[in-house]
């Protein structure tokens, strides 16, 4: 079993040193944060669930994607998962919002 | 009331050095190593099971396991410096 991709405590390779900088979270950053926060309050989701679906994700992909787009990534997996919503649904609802968000 | 549990705090536990697919809250650079009980937190749900929608029962005791840095990490300029981590009993063995 190769360690995981999420698993990378001591390494030098894929764990830099910590950029402790503080940054200001984005719009969608907090509402990723909203919407895992009502997909746990309605028992949608648990949190293992969510790090399990993180932890599976494609190598590359974890590796290219930023903390709450990982967490974006895996809440939509486990919604597919529990057949709650469709590719197809997320993906035409995320074209309607990019419209939306991205008028002035 | 005694607390949940195989260990008590002070007991010498080894972490098992095992790999398997699925969730695992052990981390990687800890299986293998040698530390004690610090302390029972209590019983809880298991993770590994709840990451694929399981119940999570029955529940697991969780004890918070103390190393020696330089135990744990190779050129650890020697110090006393100690890490704690949380850890299933399942995932320890009496040392």
């Amino acid at each position: 079993m190769p360690r995981g991709h999420h698993d990378i405590g001591g390494t030098t390779r894929d764990a830099g040193p910590i950029d402790r900088a503080e940054h200001q979270l984005d719009d969608w950053e907090i509402v990723a944060d909203a919407v895992n926060q009502a997909l746990g309050a309605r028992g949608i989701k648990r949190t293992d669930e969510l790090r399990r679906a993180r932890e599976q994700m494609d190598s590359e992909l974890y590796r290219s994607l930023s903390y709450y787009e990982r967490w974006i990534a895996s809440m939509e997996s486990i919604l597919i998962e529990k057949k709650i919503l469709t590719r197809e649904e997320i993906d035409r609802k995320a074209v309607e919002i990019e419209k939306r968000w991205g008028e002035p | 009331m005694s607390e949940p549990g195989r260990f008590k705090p002070g007991d010498r536990v080894r972490v098992r050095a095992e790999d398997r697919p699925g969730h695992i809250r052990t981390p990687f650079y800890i299986r293998g190593k040698t530390g004690w009980v610090e302390r029972v937190h209590g019983e809880f749900r298991n993770p590994e099971s709840l990451a694929i929608g399981g119940d999570g029962l029955p529940k697991r005791p969780l004890f918070l396991v103390g190393f020696h840095q330089g135990e744990v990490w190779e050129k650890y300029a020697a110090s006393k410096d100690k890490l704690f981590i949380d850890i299933y009993e399942h995932w320890l063995d009496p040392a």
